[in-house]
């Protein structure tokens, strides 16, 4: 059977800049809000007594923002420009990848309106509610069909490592999306429902979305990123092909376990919580393998970080993950985890991977793909990528030593107790001990801010400079 | 904990999948000649 797509001598590379250009945009917007409630944290009155603008409604609102608005529209921008590249044929549909793009604009817009009027499912990442959460099941079915339908109808046989990595990722985010989301509608008119799971059985299908959403929507979809974007930076072939195979199913095989590890020390059954650590402690083996095979890539070529900023960006996301996936394992220690959960530690924690990892490779990706979707050599300012690296950087260090201290601190201060079995210190005493560290925190994040709205400045440059192409495909290479 | 009786089959059916994914790519000749692959992505 052909396929319209099939036939194409072009790329669809007008989706592709739809979602490069939004993802800048609500970069700028998600962390804005991030920085907002940072700065709630240290002064409370900020919120100004207005419900709309409280700590519960707006954290939400920062946490959809950056994850699914910043990092769903760099992963769309990059798998459907990944997937058309590897394959060497145009998206499987045009009318799929404007329905997945203007589908999700409405998404994130539902998003903004719903979550600070109040309107949520209280679980965390997937506070949507039930009307919202049917318009994702669309639009990522419709994903779904144009991913793999592009893969179906590929010029090249082999399916690139990339894909492979987009690909779990959209399956897992389905399931995960339909089994954690299940719930009851009080009435068809309202936006009020009820989860179809109660008590600690809810607790573990959220924890298994929520983890499963770090690994397959936060990781498994941006080391596709990372496999396509810093070979193609580098111009070096990924370190081991090999390697690459085996990390994908060894992630794949053994993520889908880990999630109890958010549950340490609850009414969960204690084996389950054993069970979560020692998965949680398995998973460094690959996420190791899969931060050395990208590093190692620049083996031999370790001068170019000196002078290409973008390659900076992509290295640097790849020692975060590595941090973060250290840190990660050891924190679902249960011994560990009495001390650090419930703190600022995990928050810490959060950011290393999502400002390290997950923010800095998708700048890199986006610094990468930008110029050459306008039709440009580089970005309009190089010099603005290199002071965007420095920002971004010391930003995140800032943030997560500070909430290092913080968290440590609050354990430690929550966990003392008298000679006579009373508490040594109030709860607001450790609030008060933290304020400090909030305010370093807010400097760190303000510095990332600052950095991305650069970025903005240096996308709106560069795509005003250029103007749309269209890349035509090559002809096809031998084995079809 | 009746939410296993959800979760663990569920796990055990993905994992099923996933070796038949495997199964699919080892022999359909996804893996014969995998270094080259790492190279061709850079010539598109």
């Amino acid at each position: 059977m052909a396929f319209p797509n099939s036939q194409a001598t072009t790329y669809n590379d007008k989706v592709v800049r739809q979602f490069a250009i939004m993802t800048v945009v609500w970069g700028v917007v998600g962390m804005l809000v991030g920085v907002i409630i940072a700065a709630q944290l240290a002064w409370p009155e900020l919120n100004m007594g207005i419900s709309f603008l409280s700590f519960g409604r707006l954290r939400p609102l920062h946490t959809n923002a950056v994850i699914f608005a910043f990092g769903g529209c760099g992963l769309f921008a990059t798998s459907y420009y990944v997937v058309q590249r590897t394959c060497q044929v145009r998206l499987f549909s045009d009318k799929l990848a404007s329905l997945t793009f203007w589908g999700w604009q409405l998404v994130i817009l539902s998003a903004a309106v719903s979550l600070p009027l109040g309107f949520t499912q209280a679980k965390e990442y997937a506070e949507l509610e039930w009307p919202i959460d049917i318009l994702i099941t669309v639009i990522w079915v419709a994903y779904a069909i144009n991913f793999f339908g592009t893969i179906g109808t590929r010029k090249v046989k082999h399916i690139y490592v990339a894909n492979w990595f987009f690909g779990a990722f959209i399956m897992a985010v389905a399931l995960l999306h339909l089994g954690n989301s299940a719930a009851l509608p009080v009435s068809l008119s309202g936006m009020k429902s009820y989860s179809a799971y109660a008590g600690v059985q809810d607790a573990m299908v959220q924890w298994w979305y929520g983890h499963n959403a770090v690994g397959f929507f936060l990781t498994a979809g941006f080391l596709g990123m990372m496999y396509y974007f810093i070979p193609k930076q580098a111009g070096r072939p990924v370190y081991s092909y090999r390697l690459s195979i085996v990390h994908f199913w060894a992630l794949i095989f053994t993520y889908m376990w880990a999630g109890p590890h958010h549950l340490h020390y609850t009414a969960l059954p204690d084996w389950t919580q054993s069970l979560g650590m020692v998965f949680s402690l398995i998973l460094l083996a690959p996420s190791w393998g899969g931060m050395i095979n990208g590093i190692m890539t620049l083996s031999g070529a370790w001068h170019k970080l000196r002078d290409d900023p973008i390659l900076r960006f992509l290295i640097v996301s790849l020692s975060f993950y590595g941090m973060s996936t250290f840190e990660g394992p050891m924190m679902a220690i249960k011994t560990v985890n009495a001390l650090s959960h419930y703190t600022d530690w995990t928050v810490g924690h959060v950011h290393s991977g999502a400002l390290g990892w997950v923010g800095l490779v998708t700048m890199g990706s986006m610094y990468y793909l930008i110029p050459r979707l306008f039709g440009q050599k580089q970005m309009f300012s190089v010099k603005a990528i290199e002071v965007h690296f420095y920002m971004a950087t010391v930003g995140i260090v800032l943030y997560i030593a500070a909430l290092w201290i913080a968290g440590v601190m609050q354990g430690l201060m929550w966990r003392s107790i008298n000679a006579d079995g009373t508490l040594t210190y109030t709860f607001v005493e450790s609030v008060k001990a933290s304020y400090p560290f909030y305010v370093l925190r807010l400097a760190g994040g303000l510095l990332y801010l600052s950095g991305m709205v650069i970025m903005l400045w240096n996308t709106v440059k560069t795509a005003t400079a250029g103007r749309s192409v269209t890349v035509t495909i090559p002809t096809v290479v031998a084995h079809a | 904990m009746d939410i296993l009786y959800l979760l663990v089959p569920f796990s055990v059916g993905l994992i099923f999948f996933i070796i038949g994914a495997v199964w699919w790519a080892i022999h359909s000749g996804q893996f014969d000649d995998v270094e080259k692959e790492g190279e061709r992505i850079l010539k598109d």
